[in-house]
């Protein structure tokens, strides 16, 4: 379980760090090395050069603007769990961090780094689907913004082109009676999902309107449930409105079995979840 | 949370002024431990030494029709690429087989496969590079060509006409097979009500935080082999190694440092190692290898594996009537070496049932080859497995009459004044105390009202259980385990004493510390049969050059064996200083004795002279003492088990737990652990190896398991796929002791390392059931999965 040989570059700047990505086709990024580290390890990848951007200046921070939340690609997930200006602005990604690994992980690891890695069992993912959050990227002729909707694309898979860098994540600020709700299945502490549930809506009148259940850990990558949402707009979240929603998930999710845990079992586990978060929701 | 134990009968010996049995003293090696300055093998480092990867079979099985080695022979660093023929040239094969497990049959295996792959992960070339990492860039390197066989995975059709035979030369796919019969079996379950359960046990294996680890160095102009080696048994190795490696046996030393963990995964002779020491005699340099994470996953032994039918009978008024099981195991393609993939299967048919009186037993087992990770030895085999037959028979039965559980343990575990006695399966007990363990668990738990609570929640749709599982444990074995069957494995082991001029006590023994604190238990044991402070001893352990012939440290049996030898030198040892100290002192030696490192009279106690001025007169001013006198400060002692062939020992446990009957999962609330383990020698040691036992049984029983898919393939061979317990999902375990010494020595202490283990899954799976009865729904299934448990439930199919 040793690397094979790479080149090592360490930017001091983010123009420095497209450049290198330019010039070395089979370069990789170096965030917080959490995913990454292994990967060489274990040889699943094998780059010319390791781009180190852990150290670039101004690419952690966490910010409100036009009721937008914008957080560095760099912030770590301790930063974002430990952020009062997340916990306000945006509940469900502090709820989220919690479930990202350990705590040794989430003092190395970035929330860009979970974003562009595109695991299908990561948790911040399925949050930006909720939340409606977008993606600012990087590359050498500027900047673009990708919606999450489009961002992600399959298993390690995202719209990224590969002489890009992910510059920043935002989510929209909290709006008025909206609420978010956070579950996940796991084994053990601190492992990935067996399958989780973001789900973010409002509750207004004793109904609830736009919701958005974002599963994870189900597919290739995280999946909206749209006709269970739909089938809620403006109606209580009684017993029975939630079990009728529930029974639609199977037209929604069609889950990827993984050993030892199959699709039927997942998709069960689903039902739990969306039961579970949107009583706590109405509660 | 451990009571302090009483005492029981102690003997004399122990009885003494300065006493540290039943002491939870700290171990000696603890501080350096946690400081990180352990020396471990891969921390070694010898001039010239160069770094081993292996190339490793991708498929279950397969042909291997070439192999290129040019561009790794290019590639930087790399010193050698060895193919296995070229390997046999310096180490002659071996078969795993053992004269008494009858009819035990196996292929020849040898230090890196030679003609086919048998299972995804054997080595077939090895890459000697000066670095580990250049070794693997040599690793990849190497192209094999190779022709893919058909896989015999499942072992249930194993034995299948249709079948292929994995070794054409063994005929079949049969390793071993044995039936037992004890009394009247058909007219006990034609008397009573049947139980018929299917019970299932995955495979999982041992995952030591240290990995397997050897560095070997050749001497050509001495023709000695040393071998650094990460085990639990040093002689054992040196005898393999000097055997294959056609060195003499005097020109082998193995020495076992610090160990991170064995759990009898590091008993065996595994390929890759003997590969590693071969390659240093070829090579003529020192080479290392350290198995990496994910080559443990491949390589390390698995164990369980068992799919076990079972039935009890049961009279009305709770007597078991008659049991009997059926049990199918599959080892992978080889009987490991030098211990036999057999000894698991028959444990099992030995220890099922074997804490009842129930005298009517019938057992069968088949153990098959497949192309998988070799199964052997891993902590409590076969243990587990029969407990949790048994005791889940048990429920069930109880189930089935109505009765509870713990009544229907009380009405027939053996009575604890019905020793000795001997089981339906031929065990001989020397002495058990199955009813004052119940007892005191019963109290511990406090059954009625844990009864009560279960029963107020269950009206608020919360499911929570309990179970109970006794067992006994197979500890302190005498030849009769091993050497009997032609293992070269001492069941014997040694303790030499040696008082050093400042008053010091040496002690070295054949018992190897694997983290677990054997050398703690030696120094206590020392110093009390010695007279002298803890301080003043220092155990020097795990090196053949240096300690008594022995057998080193597997199946509980370290302090019991190692122990007692101890216990025979440090009387030796006194009664030599005694006999110096009478010279000196002008005094009868009988009316002397030693304390504290202080020589005084027995009588009253009075300081006559210090260990370190007796020391001073032997070594430097023997010119004193009378010239028909030769002093001699030295002991050493043996000691093998004599009365018995095993010190068994026995517990109970009992596991509360809640079940989510939504999802599947489960909750551990809390576990209870009553053993009986004869003399507690260190509560403390004794407590955590309970503990750490109970967490590895409760692995198998929820967590721990080696998927495999239909092609042989591992499917979650790495930390993050295979789930090791872990602290959070762990319950409070509590401890506590019953002490029946064993008479076979005067130290009568019996093993503890594997109790945990053997009751644990049984509690577990039990409680799982109890929690689920108003479901009417039982899962026999190890590990029991959320989708097994749901599966069970009828909610997924
Ligand atoms: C034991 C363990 C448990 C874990 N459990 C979880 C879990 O439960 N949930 C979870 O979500 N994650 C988990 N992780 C992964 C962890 O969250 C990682 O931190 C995260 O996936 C990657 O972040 P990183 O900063 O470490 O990225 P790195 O490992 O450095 O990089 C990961 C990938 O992203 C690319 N990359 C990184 N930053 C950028 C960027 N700004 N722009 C473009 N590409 C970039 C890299 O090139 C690389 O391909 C776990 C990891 C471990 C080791």
């Amino acid at each position: 379980m040793k690397p094979a040989p790479f080149n090592y570059i360490k930017p001091s700047s983010i123009g420095d760090a497209l450049a290198a990505l330019g010039e070395h086709p089979e370069a990789v990024l170096l965030a917080g090395g959490q995913s990454l580290l292994p990967m060489l390890n274990m040889r699943l990848v094998a780059p010319s050069h390791v781009i180190d951007i852990g150290a670039l200046p101004a690419m952690n921070e966490v910010s409100i603007a036009d009721g937008w939340l914008r957080m560095g690609a760099l912030l770590r997930h301790c930063d974002l769990a430990a952020s009062p200006t997340v916990a306000e602005a945006a509940p469900l990604l502090q709820a989220a961090a919690r479930h990202i690994g350990h705590p040794a992980i989430r003092n190395r690891g970035t929330i860009g780094g979970s974003l562009a890695l595109a695991d299908p069992a990561a948790e911040l993912p399925a949050c930006l689907l909720a939340l409606g959050g977008r993606l600012v990227i990087e590359g050498l002729d500027g900047e673009r913004v990708v919606e999450a909707a489009a961002f992600f694309t399959g298993t390690f898979e995202t719209a990224l082109r590969r002489d890009e860098i992910l510059r920043a994540v935002e989510v929209p600020v909290l709006a008025p009676k909206y609420r978010s709700e956070f579950h996940e299945l796991a084994r053990r502490l601190g492992d990935y999902a067996l399958v989780g549930l973001a789900a973010h809506g409002q509750i207004d009148n004793g109904g609830v309107h736009d919701l958005r259940l974002a599963f994870f850990a189900v597919g290739d990558k995280p999946a909206l449930a749209v006709a269970a949402a739909r089938s809620l707009e403006g109606k209580s979240l009684s017993e029975a409105n939630i079990a009728a929603a529930v029974a639609l998930l199977a037209d929604d999710i069609h889950p990827i079995g993984q050993p030892g845990y199959g699709e039927r079992t997942k998709l069960h586990h689903c039902g739990v979840l969306v039961k579970r978060a949107l009583s706590r929701m109405a509660a | 949370m451990s009571d302090t134990p009483p005492h029981g009968p102690l003997h004399a010996v122990l009885d003494r002024p300065n006493s540290y049995i039943g002491r939870s003293v700290p171990r000696p090696n603890v501080r350096r431990l946690l400081q990180g300055r352990g020396n471990y093998v891969d921390d070694i480092r010898l001039p010239r030494m160069v770094h081993v990867a292996f190339v490793r079979s991708p498929y279950a099985h397969a042909r291997i029709d070439g192999i290129d080695t040019a561009a790794a022979l290019n590639s930087p660093g790399v010193v050698a690429v060895v193919t296995g023929a070229e390997l046999a040239e310096y180490c002659t094969p071996w078969v795993g087989v053992l004269s008494h497990l009858a009819g035990l049959k196996s292929q020849p295996q040898h230090a890196i496969a030679i003609q086919k792959a048998s299972w995804q992960g054997e080595a077939v070339a090895a890459v000697v590079a000066e670095t580990r990492a250049q070794a693997e860039d040599g690793v990849d390197a190497v192209q094999v060509q190779w022709t893919e066989l058909p896989i015999v995975a499942d072992m249930e059709t194993a034995l299948d006409d249709q079948t292929p035979v994995i070794h054409p030369d063994l005929g079949d796919n049969l390793a071993w097979q044995r039936s037992f019969e004890a009394g009247d079996v058909d007219a006990a379950f034609a008397a009573g009500t049947v139980v018929d359960e299917e019970f299932s046990f995955g495979r999982h294996t041992g995952v030591t935080v240290e990995p397997r680890a050897i560095l070997s160095s050749y001497e050509p102009a001495e023709g000695r082999l040393t071998v650094h080696h990460s085990c639990q048994a040093p002689h054992m190795m040196q005898n393999i190694f000097a055997t294959h490696l056609g060195l003499e046996e005097h020109d082998v030393r193995v020495i076992c440092g610090d160990v991170g963990g064995s759990y009898g995964i590091k008993v065996h002779a595994y390929a890759d190692e003997m590969a590693t020491a071969a390659l240093s005699v070829m090579l003529r340099r020192p080479v290392k290898f350290i198995a990496d994470r994910l080559e443990s996953f491949l390589t390390d032994i698995h164990a369980r594996d068992h799919r076990v039918r079972a039935r009890m009978a049961i009279s009305e008024s709770g007597k078991i009537l008659g049991i009997e099981i059926d049990d199918l195991t599959g080892i992978g393609p080889y009987s490991v070496y030098p211990r036999t993939s057999g000894i698991e299967a028959n444990q099992i048919v030995n220890l099922t049932g074997a804490q009842y009186t129930c005298g009517n037993y019938r057992a069968k087992t088949t153990v098959v080859f497949q192309n998988k990770v070799p199964m052997c030895q891993y902590r409590a085999v076969g243990h587990p497995i029969a407990t949790a037959v048994t005791e889940g028979l048990v429920d069930a039965a109880a189930a089935a009459i109505g009765m509870d559980p713990i009544e229907v343990r009380r009405r027939n575990l053996i009575p604890d004044d019905a020793y000795p006695c001997t089981a339906a399966t031929g065990l001989s007990f020397e002495g058990l105390s199955h009813h004052r363990a119940l007892a005191r668990l019963v109290e511990l738990m406090d059954y009625d009202s844990l009864r009560a609570e279960q029963e107020r929640l269950r009206g608020d749709g919360i499911y929570r259980g309990i179970g109970i599982a006794t067992f006994i444990e197979l500890t302190n074995p005498s030849a009769m385990f091993y050497g009997v069957g032609g293992a070269r494995i001492s069941a014997q082991d040694g303790c030499t004493l040696r008082l050093d001029a400042k008053g010091n006590v040496i002690c070295t023994t054949g018992v190897t510390e694997q983290g677990q604190g054997a050398e703690a238990v030696m120094a206590q044991v020392t110093a009390t049969a010695v007279g002298v402070t803890i301080d003043k001893v220092r155990v020097i352990t795990g090196d053949t050059d240096v300690v008594p012939y022995g057998g080193g440290t597997w199946a509980s049996r370290a302090a019991g064996i190692g122990g007692e030898a101890a216990v025979q030198a440090g009387k030796a040892l006194r009664e030599n200083i005694l006999k110096v100290a009478g010279i000196i002192l002008q005094a009868e030696p009988e009316t002397l004795d030693i304390r504290e490192g202080r020589v005084v009279d027995g009588a009253d106690g009075n300081d006559r002279i210090g260990l370190d001025e007796v020391g001073r007169i032997a070594y430097y001013r023997a010119d004193t003492l009378p010239k028909d006198f030769q002093s001699e400060l030295v002991a050493t002692r043996h000691y093998v088990p004599k009365l018995f062939p095993f010190a068994f020992t026995n517990g109970v446990q009992a596991s509360w737990l809640e079940v989510d009957i939504e999802t599947g999962f489960v909750t551990l609330l809390k576990h209870w652990a009553v053993e009986d383990c004869g003399t507690v020698i260190n509560p403390q040691l004794v407590d955590e190896q309970i503990r750490g036992g109970v967490v590895q049984g409760i692995g198998g029983a929820l967590f721990e398991h080696c998927l495999y898919d239909d092609h042989g393939q591992l499917l979650n061979g790495s930390m993050m796929d295979y789930l090791t317990p872990m602290a959070a999902e762990m319950p409070d375990i509590e401890v506590a002791h019953v002490e029946t010494p064993t008479a076979d020595s005067e130290l009568g202490a019996k093993g503890a390392g594997e109790a945990g283990t053997a009751g644990a899954p049984a509690a577990v799976l039990n409680a799982i059931n109890d929690a689920l009865m108003p479901l009417d729904v039982r899962l026999n299934i190890h590990p029991a999965t959320p989708e097994r448990i749901l599966a069970a439930l009828g909610t997924v199919g």
